[in-house]
This record gives C-alpha cells, sequence and structure tokens, in this order.
C-alpha cells in the first residue's frame, strides 16, 4: 500500500529527527556512524600492514611516522586499531543479528501461546539469567576453543534470552487487545497474526535492546580475547591487543591505551544511541 | 420450523483462576434462525460475551468447554479442528466489537486490516481491493479510496465501527455476532449504526446475535430475545411476546428497572452472585420475588411454554 510507506518513511524521518535532537543521542549517533565508515574503508585510511613486523621499531612512542605508536613486534599500532574496528564492530554487529532474531522468535511464540512451550522456555532463560554474562560466555568459548567464530557463537549463546525475556513480556501485553481477538475472528491463522500483528507492537523494543546490546557485545568479546578466550594472536582484535599491551603499560603505556579507547568509545557510543532511541520511541508511545 | 442456523445445547463453560473456578455458563441453550436478529440481553457478567466467545470458539486459554454443542447448519462447532475453524471464521460466522477502535490494530491502516479479512480465506489482489472499496460504499464511509490509507486513531468511533462491520461483512456470513457494537458509541451515532446493521443483514440475509444490555437496543433491533442471568439463558421468545409479558421472574424484574416518566423505578433485590459459587438449583432464586422451596434444589430446565416461546423456571412446570 503506497500510504502505508510514505507514511513509514515519514515515521521514520520523525525518529532520526527525535533521536538527534538529543545531546547524547547526537554524540551517540555520530560516533556509530564513524565506526561503520571506519570499518569500511579502514583498511585503505590504514598507513601500514597491520601484520607487518618490523623489530627495528619495537614500542616506539606515537609520532608523526606512527601516531598511535608501535607494539611490541613493531606493529603500527593505528593499523591494527583500524583493522580491528571491522572486525569488533562484525562480531558485534553479527552476534547481536543472531541472538535478537533467535530470542525475538522464541519470545513471540513464548508470549503468543503460552502455556507449557511458554514455560519450559522461560526456565531455560532463568538458567542462563542466573550466571553472569562474560561468565557463561567464558565456559562456551573455552570448550569451543579460541577463534572468532567461536567467540561469536559463545556470545550469541548468551545473549538470545534477554532478547526472549523482553519480547515475551510485550507479547503478553499486546496478546490480549481487542484488535488481536478481532483478527482471530475473520479468520486471520497464528502465523498470520504473529508476524503482522504482534511482530510490529514489539519491534521497537528489540531494535532500542539491540543497539544497547551492540555495546556490551563489543566489551564482551574484547574481554574474551583479553583473556586469551577469544581472537587469537595476531588477529588485530581490540581486546587482544589491550591484552599484549598489558606488559608495558608501565612504561609504554600507548600499546595498550589506544585500543583500550577505541573499545571505550565504541561502547558509549552505541550504549549513547540506544538510550536515545529508547526515549524517541517512549515519547511516540506516549508512555 | 426447519432447523435453525445455529443452535446452542447446554453450553457449560468453565474458567479456571487463581480464586478457584469460575463456573461462567451453566448449559445455556440457545438458537437463531436464518435471516433473524435475536439478541441476547442480560446484566455485565451473566455470561453473554462468553457465549459468544465459545460460538467462535475465541475463548482464552484458561477456560474450559465443559459439555455442550454448538451447531452451526448441523455441524458442532466445538468438534472441528483449529484449521476447519479458522475457515468457518470471517467467513460463516464473523464478530464485532465494543470498542471499534481497539479492534483496528493502531500501525496497520484501515485498507490494509480490510484486505486481510479476504486474504485469511485467500482472495488477494486488485479484485480484494474493489470489493474492500465497494463494501466501505455499502456501509456509508464517504470517499474510501483516501480512508484505506488511513490509521485507527484517525477515525472517529462511529467510522471504526462502519469500518469493521464492513470487515465482518465482507465475506458475506451467514452469522454476524455483534458484542454491545454501539455500546461506546454516542446515542446519535448508536442510532445510525444499528439502522446500517439492520438494512446490511437484510439484504444479505445474515443473521444476527446482538450481544447488549441496554433493552431499549434489544427492542429496536431483534426479532428474537434471549435473556441470561448468570450463566444461564432463562427466556427465549419473540421480542414482542417477552416484552408485553415477561414469564421469568428476571424478565420482569429487569423490564420494571427500566426507567420510565411517572413510574417508580422498581430494583431487583441482592445482587448477581459470584459465579465462583453460585447458588444451588435456580442460579435467581437468592433474589427471586416467587422463589419456592424447589428453586433451592433443582436447576430449571428451559421449556416451551407456547410455540417459539421458552422459559426456565419451576412457575412454569419446568423440573
Amino acid at each position: 500500500m503506497e500510504g502505508a510507506r510514505r507514511t513509514s518513511i515519514r515515521g521514520s524521518l520523525l525518529m532520526a529527527r527525535l533521536v538527534l535532537s538529543s545531546p547524547t543521542g547526537f554524540a551517540g549517533a555520530v560516533i556509530v556512524a564513524g565506526l561503520l565508515i571506519l570499518s569500511l574503508i579502514g583498511p585503505v585510511l590504514a598507513p601500514y600492514d597491520p601484520y607487518k613486523q618490523d623489530m627495528s621499531e619495537r614500542l616506539m612512542p606515537p609520532s608523526w611516522e606512527h601516531p598511535f605508536g608501535t607494539d611490541q613486534l613493531g606493529r603500527d599500532i593505528l593499523s591494527r586499531v583500524l583493522y580491528g574496528c571491522r572486525i569488533s564492530l562484525s562480531i558485534a554487529l553479527l552476534v547481536v543479528a543472531i541472538s535478537a532474531t533467535i530470542g525475538l522468535l522464541l519470545g513471540l511464540v513464548s508470549g503468543y501461546f503460552g502455556g507449557l512451550v511458554d514455560e519450559a522456555l522461560m526456565r531455560v532463560t532463568d538458567l542462563f539469567f542466573a550466571f553472569p554474562r562474560l561468565i557463561l560466555a567464558m565456559a562456551v568459548a573455552a570448550a569451543l576453543g579460541p577463534s572468532i567464530i567461536n567467540t561469536m557463537l559463545a556470545i550469541a549463546t548468551v545473549s538470545w534470552p534477554v532478547y526472549a525475556r523482553l519480547v515475551r513480556a510485550c507479547v503478553l501485553q499486546v496478546r490480549n487487545e481487542t484488535y488481536i481477538e478481532a483478527a482471530r475472528a475473520i479468520g486471520a491463522g497464528h502465523v498470520r497474526i504473529l508476524f503482522r500483528h504482534v511482530l510490529p507492537m514489539v519491534v521497537h523494543v528489540v531494535l532500542v535492546q539491540a543497539t544497547l546490546d551492540l555495546g556490551s557485545v563489543i566489551l564482551l568479546a574484547a574481554g574474551l580475547s583479553f583473556i586469551g578466550l577469544g581472537a587469537p594472536p595476531p588477529t588485530p582484535e581490540w581486546g587482544l591487543m589491550v591484552s599484549e599491551g598489558r606488559l608495558y603499560i608501565r612504561s609504554q603505556w600507548w600499546v595498550s591505551t589506544f585500543p583500550g579507547l577505541a573499545i571505550m568509545i565504541s561502547a558509549l557510543g552505541f550504549n549513547m544511541l540506544g538510550d536515545a532511541l529508547r526515549d524517541a520511541f517512549d515519547v511516540r508511545l506516549g508512555r | 420450523m426447519s432447523s435453525p442456523l445455529l443452535e446452542v445445547r447446554d453450553l457449560i463453560v468453565h474458567f479456571y483462576t487463581r480464586e478457584g473456578v469460575v463456573k461462567a455458563l451453566d448449559g445455556v441453550m440457545l438458537s437463531v434462525g436464518r435471516g433473524e436478529i435475536v439478541s441476547l440481553v442480560g446484566e455485565t457478567g451473566s455470561g453473554k460475551t462468553v457465549t459468544a466467545l465459545s460460538i467462535m470458539r475465541l475463548l482464552d486459554h484458561n477456560a474450559r468447554i465443559v459439555r455442550g454443542e454448538v451447531l452451526f447448519e448441523g455441524r458442532n462447532l466445538l468438534q472441528l479442528s483449529e484449521e476447519e475453524m479458522r475457515r468457518i471464521r470471517g467467513r460463516e460466522i464473523s464478530m464485532i466489537f465494543q470498542e471499534p477502535k481497539s479492534a483496528l490494530n493502531p500501525v496497520l491502516t484501515v485498507g490494509f486490516q480490510l484486505r486481510e479479512a479476504l486474504e485469511a480465506h485467500g482472495e488477494e489482489g486488485e479484485a480484494a481491493l474493489e470489493k474492500v472499496l465497494s463494501m466501505l460504499r455499502r456501509v456509508g464511509l464517504p470517499d474510501p479510496e483516501r480512508l484505506v490509507n488511513r490509521y485507527p486513531h484517525e477515525l472517529s468511533g462511529g467510522m471504526a465501527q462502519r469500518v469493521m462491520i464492513a470487515m465482518a461483512l465482507l465475506m458475506r456470513p451467514k452469522l454476524l455476532i455483534a458484542d454491545e457494537p454501539t455500546s461506546a458509541l454516542d446515542v446519535t451515532v448508536q442510532a445510525q449504526i444499528l439502522e446500517l446493521i439492520q438494512s446490511l443483514v437484510r439484504e444479505m440475509n445474515t443473521s444476527v446475535l446482538f450481544i447488549t444490555h441496554d433493552l431499549g437496543v434489544a427492542a429496536e433491533i431483534s426479532d428474537r430475545i434471549a435473556v441470561m442471568y448468570a450463566g444461564v439463558v432463562v427466556e427465549q421468545g419473540n421480542v414482542y411476546d417477552v416484552f408485553e409479558e415477561p414469564l421469568h421472574p428476571y424478565t420482569r424484574g429487569l423490564l420494571a428497572a427500566i426507567p420510565r416518566p411517572g413510574r417508580e423505578l422498581m430494583a431487583i433485590e441482592g445482587e448477581v452472585p459470584s459465579l465462583l459459587n453460585p447458588p444451588s438449583g435456580c442460579r435467581f432464586h437468592p433474589r427471586c420475588p416467587a422463589v419456592m422451596e424447589v428453586c433451592k434444589r433443582v436447576k430449571p430446565r428451559l421449556v416451551e411454554v407456547e410455540p417459539g416461546r421458552l422459559v426456565a423456571c419451576h412457575l412454569y412446570g419446568g423440573e
């Protein structure tokens, strides 16, 4: 339907305006946009090969030649941070996409059908909530062995329950609305009702949670790499870089500091954007 | 008399709640003939809506249909599979609701939702849109081409109810269940909607089960009337007969409770009983002015005292 599409575009523009009008939202959006651009063109901007070692240049402080300095193997830290952007962002986006989709589907089914399915699913999520996310992710990552794919699997495994719970709670509210009953009364089937009537009412919650989650997934992935359960060396992964630099932190502060800053800024950016998104949706829903 | 379109026989429905088992329907008997408008009247909580939802098989998870039959064209709807039932909803039996605005999904356009009523039964494309537009014209909505792109919040209550009526009648169902369709509307709009329903169903030869607590509305619209009390149909008959000469003490009380100028308002003594723990025998006996000993022990059956005139009361020989 033409009009519907036009209105939804208008709605999205309105949302964007609302997000950008708050200072945190604006800052978050700028950071996230910057990260996205860097992860696309970072390798082009990088002055050196991130894997190229040069023992004569090792542990050089920041200079014009090496703006972020070099690490213990003489690799250019700026180049490694730029390459790392793509790795961290891909991990975060993929993990969040996978866990949000799984959580969304399970939450929809659980909340809509209720009964035994719901009971079983919610007990499983309880199990996940009983442990800190990092501890569980560590266990899964340790079992799978260190690689980027396994890091993603580990984090996705422990991330979906949040979405499932959140979506289920929303669905429980929507399920009792008269328009769901009305849709059933015209002969609409469960699948049609779930995807056309219920899904649009919960999708914004998932969107906000996903944005906030991107930040924490970046942190988690970096954390796993830091303790050696994530990306294996010589991957230019931020967490791994911080870890490698920690031996030199007293004298050669730049080795750990720059990738650390990158982690902090990206986590902060996603959190600020997520907060602003949540506020914007709240305004629109009049809550 | 040929077999009626819809016949509800001895329907018993219980709700399982935290407080206990709510015995919401206790042997409901009801029939709707072809092309007939039957009103189901009664107080809030008497089980009118539960009856409607049982017919549609749209009761919540915590409800159990303990016993009974819902015969629609001779088929027992309670024994159909969920998919068979889905095909009946909207096509053979459709329903309109009390709050028209909350019966429309706020994030979907009017047109989308109307077309969905057709899509659910396999009708799509240009022809479906044409059908939607012509139906909107028939329910008296101006400029349907623009209306289909609107969202529910842009409609007034009356317009929304017209949209709901259009949606319900798109597939030309044989039975329309209208659950208090005018209770949330202004009086002037109410009259228009009643008239619209009446003329459309006559045209399409659709039967109506019209649920209302408003006796005036029931008198206005229906051919026959069924009175419910605490989960039981206590009286059923031609609308003139019931209003002229109510048989059941509850119906008499109900009619006396309609305010009229120059007459003292009569209230029925006591309160609607809790259905968690309903009275024994006749559920009306604690409030009945003509209560007898037998009423406390034995539940009266719905008996035909005259052709088409049924009452469930020991005063009339029901045992």
